[in-house]
């Protein structure tokens, strides 16, 4: 390991300058980063810290507008926002699985985003909430939709020099609900070999499902927005033959590998298991909400 | 036999429950490390290692290294003394020749696994000594690697070692092979007994390589003066076999070093061999600063010393009542990269907990480009029992009979053989299968949703005897301080200083115990083999005897009255018409120096008396049948521990072996790509059980006091990782009515087995 330099610049402007240097790093709770950089797997010259910066800490909620989260503020913080556990339970239950208590107080969704893994645990539930991811750049501000954020295992929206601001997330419509789950073969500290989360529309009569989304991660190069799966549920009561189709549209959308983790034959199997868990949890969610 | 002191009183502090003497450190994080020490003047090691797993070392150019500002000394394999032919004990029974020892702590020639050793620096700091491995060139010729047993047995597989030939029942063979050794044990015509048999089951059996997982990474920090003298200091289990093995490896006279042993964060038996010790040592010889070398987790997961990967085949034949005729062990362990006897251990433990007329077993060490497999808690044993203990669950349900009762029926007890050949002396396999169908657990009715089952397995491990060496020194106030050269892995130092309190009529709290160096303490041997409070509480024991016969002339003097009329009772000394009042061994502290001066007891011993441990395990599991993932309902460990002397480790001891079995069983593996690398060294995906993995783990302790002790003691810490594995494999056998006969029983395979048999057929099992 070489030495490197730490910045801790308190104006965003300074932070993108600075990110856009060679050798470069955004360091936002390091839980991923300081990690990769201890294993050698990166090597960085500079880090950026963002915890200074107060657009990257904002954390507000508003009923017509929705929530936004700065890409910064650390997951345990979700826990203490109110509107988020009741309005968006996949989000807060994503935050809640990453690590520990410990590193839940470090890690950002933020960085969960930027770190790019298509197992991250915050990425599905901001898919199907259609979440908004607001960059900075040298030359200004753009947006881009949560499921367009994550290219490739690694590698994400972000050009060199580009820095994710803040998330915005829509508020849900009244009669919904949604839910996120993964599998871990063990009960605590691991990553997921497969998650979903799902995002449902009622119709007034409580039964019939408007609208539906499912994403699936870890069984793509990025997470999916399996739109096949939500269509096979739109206009259902959510009966079997609907779960059963919907099941099997996630298990044939995904493109899963072999790896330490599990084998792809195995996370395709998964994912129509945890389409039809996810769906329940949403359905749930949404008769407990009244 | 009575629970009592060999005087025949009932005990008064064993059996008790103090809080452990070094248990404040451990707590509070003030106990000092391997990792801890640290000089001024120190330099830092690392060491470079192979990322192939076989490849020729055509060249390795350290200059550019060496250049760097910072670095100090880099040294490569051509360093080390040439390799001599030596066999030494490697612990739990491994045995391990001194010429590859050499090879396995720095490469010549060949690296045979990934993580082997190439060179070592030493520089200023961590960071520069990283940034110098990284500068060294190495060039490789790659050849083409084997980590599968069964494959590294074939005839068209690469060879590791050209000059390794098979050993067969003590002759070598002609031709270069991987199997390095067969081992055969028979009893009577097999064939014979199995066609007096009734049910005959026959079964095949793989498990993968699993690493103990000790939280503390090797360490190891050296200092050679320019006189001559070394000191090293490290978290071992035998500081004097790393002694004896720096000495050995680098040709210095024995006397020369000290070693040091730190506190320990676990060993399981794979902190016995030395890894880093030589380097730091020959580093520290270069540089004439104290040079320290600490392992990054990656680096144990690769370049120590895991558990065998096996392939077994278990026939066993039983009549309709569940007599035993005949049973026939085909064993094939990994050895890793060098020579190995697990293979061996696996024969003597196989059948170990069954009589039986005939059996025929056959066991082969085959090397593989692995790290060299090293002890790991019951060496051998677990992979062993696992298919012998499926095959009699399938026997039980076969006869319609219930599986304790099938083993009951065939266990084995005092005098009965193993299949090696010596008799078993006073063991407590019955009683502890006794227990287990007495236990609430085992009576209550098993769990009976869909796809829940209870199953049972039984576990069997020999523990060891060795030598050890201790001193008791009496203090002016008259409590007392123990002196072991044991390393305390599993509280063994409360242990100690209980023995010493009971022998000398003291409280736990008035013996103060502590672990010496080698210069500080008779030649003490490995703290493994479940040896230690056995053995060295021996030593303990004998010492205070010294003590006690020390004592009684001051109070014969005291008294002004003959030694022989003297009787210590176990609390004070005693005569027995005089009218004295009796003096307690606390009183006489004071009385020392006014009778001769201060008093000190010493023994070493090698007690030849030791206990065999059986154990029983019952577990309750539930299958999801959809996501192939297995949760433990309940658990329970009955144990026979001889005589539990603090039954709170006791009962560590089985919870922590049975977590580490059900860890094997379930998720633990060495995941290997197709060049045989490892893609999961590190402990988020080399999966241990976490708390919330296992249940609650009820242990019941059946006592059988070992004769062969002054205390009853047997080891009690390995047998409990034995039952683990067949347990849970019958439990899910009988949940899911899917014999998996492959360890680990993970999410993926289970599922995939799940399905292959159709997810219907699960609704209603029939195993
Ligand atoms: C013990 C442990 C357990 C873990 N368990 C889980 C788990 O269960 N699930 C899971 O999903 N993850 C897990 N992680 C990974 C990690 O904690 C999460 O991904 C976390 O959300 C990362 O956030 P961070 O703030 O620490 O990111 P950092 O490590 O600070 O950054 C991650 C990456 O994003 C970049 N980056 C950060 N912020 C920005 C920004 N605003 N703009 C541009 N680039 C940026 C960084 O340069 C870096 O490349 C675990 C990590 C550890 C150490």
């Amino acid at each position: 390991m070489k030495p490197l330099e730490y910045h801790a610049p308190g104006a965003l402007d300074d932070a993108v300058r600075l990110s856009a240097e060679a050798g470069a790093s955004p360091l936002a709770g390091g839980t991923d980063l300081i990690v990769q950089h201890r294993m050698g797997r990166v090597e960085v010259a500079h880090m950026v810290d963002l915890k200074k910066i107060p657009e990257l800490n904002v954390l507000e909620f508003d009923k017509k507008s929705g929530l936004r989260l700065g890409a910064a503020v650390p997951c345990a913080a979700l826990a203490e926002c109110e509107p988020i556990g009741r309005l968006y339970p996949s989000l807060l239950e994503g935050a809640e699985l990453i690590g520990s208590t410990q590193i839940q107080s470090r890690a950002s969704v933020g960085g969960n985003l930027c770190n790019g893994s298509p197992a991250a645990d915050t990425i599905c539930a901001l898919i199907v909430l259609d979440a908004v991811c607001v960059i900075q750049g040298a030359n200004g501000s753009r947006e881009v939709a949560a499921k367009d954020f994550m290219t490739g295992p690694g590698e994400t929206a972000l050009n060199k020099g580009e820095l994710l601001v803040e998330i915005r997330v829509p508020p849900p419509a009244p009669l919904s609900g949604n839910g996120y789950l993964r599998f871990i073969p063990r009960n605590e500290m691991d990553i997921a070999v497969v998650c979903v989360a799902a995002h449902l529309v009622f119709d007034k009569d409580r039964e019939t499902c408007l609208d539906a989304k499912i994403a699936v991660g870890a069984a793509a190069p990025t997470p999916l927005l399996v739109e096949q799966a939500g269509r096979a549920l739109i206009g259902s009561k959510l009966d079997e033959p609907a779960l059963k189709a919907a099941a099997q549209a996630a298990s044939k959308a995904v493109r899963p590998i072999d790896d330490a983790r599990g084998t792809a034959e195995y996370r395709r199997h998964m994912a129509g298991v945890l389409t039809r868990r996810a769906v329940g949890m949403a359905v749930n969610r949404f008769k407990e909400s009244g | 036999m009575e629970k009592q002191t060999p005087g025949g009183r009932p005990y008064k502090v064993i059996g008790t429950r103090p809080i452990r003497h070094d248990g404040e450190d451990k707590v509070t994080g003030r106990a000092q490390s391997g990792a801890d020490i640290s000089f001024r003047d120190q330099l830092y090691g690392k060491v470079l290692r192979s990322p192939h797993p076989h490849a020729r070392i055509v060249s390795i150019d350290a200059s550019k290294a060496l250049a760097m500002p910072g670095v100090e000394a880099v040294i490569t394999g051509a360093e080390l003394p040439q390799p001599h032919d030596r066999m030494f004990l490697s612990g739990e029974g491994g045995v391990e020749n001194f010429r590859y020892v050499n090879d396995r702590v720095l490469a010549s020639g060949k690296a045979l696994f990934e993580g082997h050793p190439i060179a070592a620096v030493a520089a200023k700091d961590i960071w520069t000594a990283e940034e110098a491995v990284k500068a060294i060139e190495v060039t490789y010729e790659v050849l083409p690697a084997v980590t599968d047993v069964l494959k590294a047995m074939q005839p068209d597989a690469p060879l590791l070692h050209e000059e390794i030939t098979t050993e067969t029942l003590g002759e070598k063979k002609k031709e270069s092979t991987n199997v390095c050794r067969h081992t055969q044990h028979k009893r009577g015509d097999v064939d014979q007994g199995f066609s007096a048999a009734d049910v005959v089951i026959e079964r095949e059996f793989t498990t993968s390589t699993v690493h103990q997982g000790y939280i503390e990474p090797h360490n190891a920090t050296a200092l050679y003066r320019s006189d001559g003298q070394i000191t090293i200091w490290t978290s071992t289990q035998a500081p004097f076999w790393v002694r004896r093995d720096v000495a050995e490896l680098l040709e210095l006279p024995l006397s020369t070093i000290k070693v040091v042993p730190l506190e320990i964060g676990g060993g399981f038996g794979g902190k016995i061999a030395v890894y880093l010790e030589p380097l730091a040592v020959l580093l520290s010889k270069k540089t004439g600063k104290p040079v320290k070398l600490v392992m990054n987790r990656q680096e144990v997961f690769l370049a120590t010393g895991p558990a065998s990967s096996t392939a077994t085949r278990i026939k066993i034949g039983v009549k309709k009542d569940g007599t035993i005729t005949a049973a026939a062990a085909h064993l094939v362990y990994e050895a890793g990269a060098f020579p190995s006897n697990w293979a061996v251990m696996g024969s003597m433990c196989v059948l170990a907990p069954y009589k039986m007329e005939t059996l025929l077993i056959d066991a082969f060490d085959v090397l593989t480009n692995t790290p060299k497999v090293m002890a790991y808690r019951a060496p051998s044993s677990p992979q062993a029992i696992f298919g012998v203990e499926s095959v009699l669950d399938e026997i039980a349900l076969e006869l319609g009979m219930d599986p304790l009762e099938l083993r009951m029926k065939n266990a084995v007890e005092e005098g009965d053989r193993r299949a090696d050949g010596p008799k078993f002396p006073r063991i407590g396999l019955k009683e502890t299968i006794q227990a287990a169908m007495d236990s609430e657990h085992y009576k209550s009715p098993a769990p009976s949703g869909p796809n829940q089952s209870r199953a049972v397995a039984v576990g069997f491990w020999f523990n060891a005897g060795l030598q050890s060496s201790a001193t008791v020194g009496i203090n002016m106030d008259g409590t007392a301080s123990v002196v072991t050269g044991s390393v305390d892995i599993g509280g063994s130092r409360a242990s100690m200083a209980m023995m010493a309190a009971e022998a000398l009529g003291l409280k736990a709290e008035e013996v103060r115990p502590s672990v010496a160096d080698t210069d500080a303490i008779g030649h003490t041997d490995v703290t493994g083999g479940s040896r230690t409070t056995f053995a060295t509480g021996m030593a303990v024991y004998e010492a205070c005897q010294d003590v006690l016969g020390q004592l009684k002339k001051r109070v014969a003097t005291l008294w002004e009255l003959p030694e022989e009329e003297i009787e210590f009772d176990g609390s004070a000394f005693q005569h027995a018409d005089n009218g004295k009042d009796p003096m307690t061994v606390k009183e006489l502290g004071a009385k020392l120096t006014a009778t001769g001066g201060p008093v000190m007891g010493h023994s070493s011993v090698a007690p030849t008396g030791v206990g065999a441990s059986f154990g029983v395990h019952i577990a309750d599991v539930e299958v999801d049948p959809e996501t192939g993932k297995v949760t433990v309902l309940r658990y329970t460990v009955v144990q026979d521990v001889g005589q539990a002397i603090h039954p709170s480790y006791v009962e560590g001891q089985m919870q922590g072996g049975a977590v580490q079995g059900i860890g094997w069983a379930l998720n633990e593996e060495y995941v290997r790509n197709d060049e045989g690398k490892m893609m999961n060294p590190s402990f988020l995906d080399y999966r241990v059980p976490t708390m919330l993995d296992v249940p609650s783990i009820e242990t019941i302790l059946v006592e059988v006091p070992n004769p062969g002790h002054p205390y009853g003691v047997r080891g009690v810490g390995e047998t409990p990782i034995v039952p683990p594995l067949g347990t849970l494999h019958n439990a899910i056998a009988r949940a899911v009515g899917v014999r998996m006969r492959s360890l680990p029983m993970s999410p993926p395979k289970l599922s995939a087995a799940l399905q292959a048999k159709g997810l219907e057929a699960i609704a209603a099992p029939t195993p």
